[in-house]
């Protein structure tokens, strides 16, 4: 095994070598109940309390297919404009593995669900279409604990709980040309599965997972390399990370005249560099042969039209509507459409604050930094249990808005109230009220507002300079008007005297 | 009163003349009198089966029983897994398996009544025609007990014969039902594939099994099917169709009916014994009104090849769970592979071991389109060959077996015990329903059984033949002598 040598540059393999990937997606899909069997699906339940016989791969239990799960894969493959097939199959994938009750996986092989579809990727210099080959349906399988680590333990224990929870594995083409690329491509496909509701992308818990297939080939070579496949990437640093590690390790054995081998890698997070697991001679014979238990699925067109027609907005249509209708600029759109809940955070602020069109043309930018500079970085995500928990709901912060808005407070008050909103469940109303901040006390604020009271005066203001003083008086009137009361009426004669003075 | 069907049984019920417990206890007695001889039972649940008797008796006195099998003393094959009931399959693998739910079946059996005396004997895993390759002990034909009952349900067949269960239950992959239905004089029905749920039916091969009864005479069989056929949710496989009152379809006769004759069920070489005793049940049948046809079902010699690629292969999936790790039997080892090797070696007998290691091979890379493919596509020929003759004919009718039963001990080659089966097995292979019903005896007092083959979901007119043919003869009334 040829180890990169630590720290090597990574762009020295851009010049020779052309990088071809592919990602192989595992989504857990968001059903109530598993694959085959009516068990729960939730996350983090006591061991093996979750399981019934089918899921225990019990003798006589026999699987039936979860409907919902079907749908949400047809969702899935029609957001991505993949062809539904009419007719699919499962069908058994052998392998002994003491995680897997039956030591078969109930997948598809040869007639997956959908094949053929697309998805369209922000990427250096543009937009690029990357092709998925197919998306097809399997059940997930259990979780091994060991006593200690995995070299010492005396006894392992299998968790089945999450053994036949639906997964729905999307396969790329091999058309992503750097590691950079590939870590985009996920987070927008794991955007797509978010707003169609049928994966959490929580990549941290496993419910979306990763395999890359790499391999790197000379500039101009139209035949592709001996491709290696990384396991184990569970963040999207780690998928770039693993594939800038596995490509510069591919280049440095090519420039040896090293061989690459074909064969399955892991990815060591801690360690930085991927292992060799299994080589192509010792690849398994998964024995593929159409499920017996099962019937081969009949896909009915007007269901799929059904599905069609319920597909909500997705991330690339809402960015696209962000910029051209709000004036969003791009970087901001795609933060927010990591997120489902996100978004629909954004456009509940948003209509709370505009209900009237055309008015506060620069308030969706403005909306859009407090959320991604100010609420996610209070909150512990961005995902839809995160932003629900959130002690400040959209109305409450378009109301620290309004607040900032008329003046009432400056910008940098209004962080420390975005704070104290934050730790306390209040309105900013109320903490602006009790901590009398509802006077305006910052000079800088202040003397913004007369100075736009004075430029809306002229006439008060050369009556005051002839001599006639209570024209200070309609002057200060007129920036207590405009602070709604809220202005220290001392602080604004003092300023307003001083701005009179300087001529 | 052991060698009352259910029907008069439960007539004796209604009337007063016999309570449900004095049956179950009759039974009882006789499986400890005598199956220390026919070795029918792996296990005999006495007292589940003495509250369930009483139970029918409560509602029998109430005047209102479930239905013609409330208080039935029945017994199930070892592969239908009960709750709380050890389930073998006839194997050291799942020796102490202890189920904790009931197959679809038994369920259904419980909730019409029935009494289940016990799990009966099996060929390992299903895998056998004669159930002398059972790990417990081998089954003996209650006619000859130097004979095998035939396989694989062969404990169920033997338990029904030898007054030790007035009906039971099997299931039949290639045969299992059929065949030792005839070797052991009962009626023994496979219906179509999907009929009865196999939720529950440990699998041999998952495509071609299926559940069905074993019983002393034709109404038994009706009423015994009608009480566990239909749709189940969870049995994918399972058909969305009514149940006919088969009972009630019984009487109509087989005047007006056409019967085909398969040249090829009855080849040069056959026992003349089996010929003779199956051509004069269907002159019985000709002279009841029935029409005769020859048909040609080619494939035959084929589907037999075509059924020893797709068992296995199924069945080496099927077995892939019995690694040690969940249930069943554990051998230590010095790591996982080497326990789970230890472990399949020695809860494993020689055939499962044969056949999981054709069906690796044959499903293999390299090697499925060879094997697999090709069997699918002999299948595929032999259900399109049935589907011809159907369309020219109501029913098929045919020697179930080509031969009497064997002795224990006779067929040491795996391939003369899989020749059993050549006239059974294109019914798994096409998924129509047949019945073995008895039309005679050999010179030396051996059962014969006559074949009757119907279209997909046809159970009751092949049921009415059956029937038609029991009632014109009088083959029933001879019982094997036990004491």
């Amino acid at each position: 095994m040829a180890l990169a040598t630590p720290g090597a540059d990574v762009s020295a393999a851009a010049p020779k070598y052309e990088t071809v990937i592919g990602l192989e997606v595992h989504a857990q899909l968001l059903t109530r109940s598993k694959m085959f069997c009516g068990c729960p699906t939730t996350f983090g339940a006591r061991p093996n309390t979750q399981t019934c016989p089918v899921c225990l791969g019990m003798p006589g239990s026999l699987p039936v297919v979860n409907r919902r799960a079907v749908e949400f894969g047809i969702r899935t493959a029609l957001a991505f404009g993949c062809r539904i097939n009419d007719a699919c199959r499962f069908a058994r994938k052998h392998y002994y593995y003491p995680d897997m009750p039956k030591n078969y996986q109930i997948s598809q092989y040869e007639e997956p669900l959908a094949e053929n579809g697309a998805l369209e990727i922000e990427a250096e210099g543009g937009t690029r279409t990357i092709g998925i080959q197919r998306l097809h349906l399997e059940e997930d399988v259990g979780k091994l604990l060991h006593e200690g680590t995995l070299e010492t333990a005396q006894a392992s224990l299998v968790d089945f709980n999450r053994s036949g929870v639906p997964l729905m594995e999307t396969v790329s083409r091999p058309e992503l040309r750097s590691p950079e690329e590939a870590a985009t491509y996920l987070k927008a496909f794991r955007a797509v599965l978010i707003f169609l509701g049928v994966c959490d992308g929580n990549m941290e818990e496993g419910s979306l997972r990763c395999d890359a297939n790499i391999s790197i080939r000379p500039h101009g070579s139209t035949t592709l390399g001996t491709k290696v496949e990384i396991k184990n990437l569970n963040s999207f640093r780690n998928v770039q990370r693993a594939l800038e590690f596995e490509e510069r390790r591919q280049a440095q054995a090519l420039d040896a005249g090293e061989r690459i081998v074909q064969e399955t890698r892991l990815w060591e997070a801690d360690r930085g560099y991927t292992r060799s697991m299994r080589s192509k001679e010792f690849a398994h014979d998964y024995r593929y042969f159409p499920e017996p238990d099962l019937v081969p699925l009949q896909i009915d067109r007007r269901w799929v039209e059904e599905i069609k027609g319920s597909l909500p907005e997705l991330p690339r249509a809402w960015r696209r509507r962000a910029v051209a209708q709000y004036g969003l600029p791009p970087y901001d759109a795609e933060v927010l459409t990591q997120s489902r809940a996100l978004v629909d955070y954004y456009e509940a602020a948003l209509h709370e604050w505009s209900p009237a069109a055309g008015a506060g043309a620069e308030r969706p930018k403005i909306l859009s930094n407090w959320i991604m500079s100010e609420l996610l970085r209070v909150l512990p995500g961005d995902d839809e249990r995160a932003i629900g928990a959130s002690p400040i709901p959209p109305a409450r912060l378009v109301g620290l808005l309004q607040l900032i808005e008329n003046a009432t407070i400056s910008g940098k008050i209004a962080k420390d109230v975005f704070q104290k909103m934050f730790d306390t469940g209040d309105d900013a109303r109320t903490i602006v009220e009790r901590d009398g901040l509802t006077q305006v006390a910052d000079e800088g604020a202040l003397g913004q507002v007369i100075e736009s009271v004075m430029a809306a005066n002229p006439k008060a203001i050369e009556d005051y300079r002839r001599g006639k003083k209570e024209a200070k008086g309609a002057l200060v009137g007129q920036v207590m008007k405009a602070t709604r009361g809220k202005a220290n009426p001392a602080l604004v004669n003092r300023l307003l005297e001083d701005k009179l003075s300087q001529t | 009163m052991t060698h009352r069907p259910i029907h008069e049984l439960t007539e004796a019920y209604r009337r007063g003349d016999l309570t449900p417990t004095a049956a179950a206890e009759d039974y009882l007695a006789r499986i400890g009198a005598l199956d220390g001889k026919i070795g029918a039972y792996l296990t005999v649940v006495r007292d589940q089966a003495l509250a369930a008797a009483r139970e029918s008796e409560a509602r029998w006195s109430a005047g209102s029983p479930r239905g013609p099998l409330d208080g039935a003393p029945i017994a199930v094959k070892d592969v239908l897994c009960t709750a709380g009931v050890r389930t073998t399959c006839g194997s050291k693998m799942l020796e102490r398996f202890v189920p904790p739910y009931d197959a679809t079946t038994v369920e259904r059996l419980r909730a019409a009544g029935a009494v289940i005396l016990g799990k009966t004997n099996l060929d390992e895993f299903a895998m056998g025609s004669s159930t002398e390759h059972s790990a417990y002990h081998p089954t003996r034909n209650p006619w000859d007990l130097t004979r095998v009952p035939g396989g694989s349900s062969g404990g169920s067949a033997a338990a029904v014969a030898g007054g030790l269960a007035a009906g039971a239950y099997g299931s039949d992959t290639g045969g299992s039902i059929r065949q030792p239905a005839a070797f052991c004089g009962v009626v023994g029905m496979k219906p179509t594939y999907g009929r009865v749920s196999r939720y529950g039916l440990v699998a041999l091969a998952s495509s071609l099994d299926q559940i069905g009864p074993f019983a002393q005479d034709v109404t038994d069989a009706a009423h015994l099917l009608a009480a566990v056929a239909g749709h189940d949710p969870l049995d994918a496989t399972s058909i969305e169709a009514p149940v006919p009152d088969y009972a009630a379809e019984l009487p109509k006769g087989v005047a007006g009916l056409t019967l085909g004759m398969p040249d090829e069920y009855f080849p040069d070489g056959m026992d003349p014994e089996v010929e003779r005793a199956v051509r004069a049940a269907i002159d019985v049948l000709k002279g009841l009104g029935a029409k005769i046809e020859r048909v040609s079902l080619p494939t035959t010699p084929h589907a037999l090849a075509a059924y020893y690629v797709i068992l296995p292969a199924e069945a080496s999936s099927n077995l892939a769970r019995y690694d040690g790790v969940k249930y069943g039997l554990r051998v230590a080892g010095r790591d996982l592979i080497d326990m789970e090797s230890r472990t399949r070696s020695a809860g494993f007998g020689a055939e499962v071991k044969r056949r999981i290691m054709l069906g690796t091979y044959v499903l293999s890379a390299g090697y499925y389109d060879a094997y697999y493919g090709k069997a699918q596509s002999v299948r595929t020929l032999v259900r399109r060959e049935f589907a011809a003759a159907f369309a020219k004919v109501d029913l098929i009718v045919a020697p179930t077996t080509p031969n009497v039963p064997f002795k224990h001990g006779e067929k040491q080659d795996p391939l003369s015990m899989y020749l059993n089966d050549v006239f059974t097995i294109p019914g798994n292979l096409s998924g129509i329903p047949g019945v073995s019903v008895p039309c005679g005896f050999s010179a030396a007092g051996l059962p014969i059984g006559l074949q009757v083959l119907g279209r997909p979901l046809d159970e009751a007119r092949v049921l009415r033949a059956a029937y038609a043919y029991e009632q014109a003869t009088s083959w029933r009334s001879r019982r094997p002598e036990l004491t």
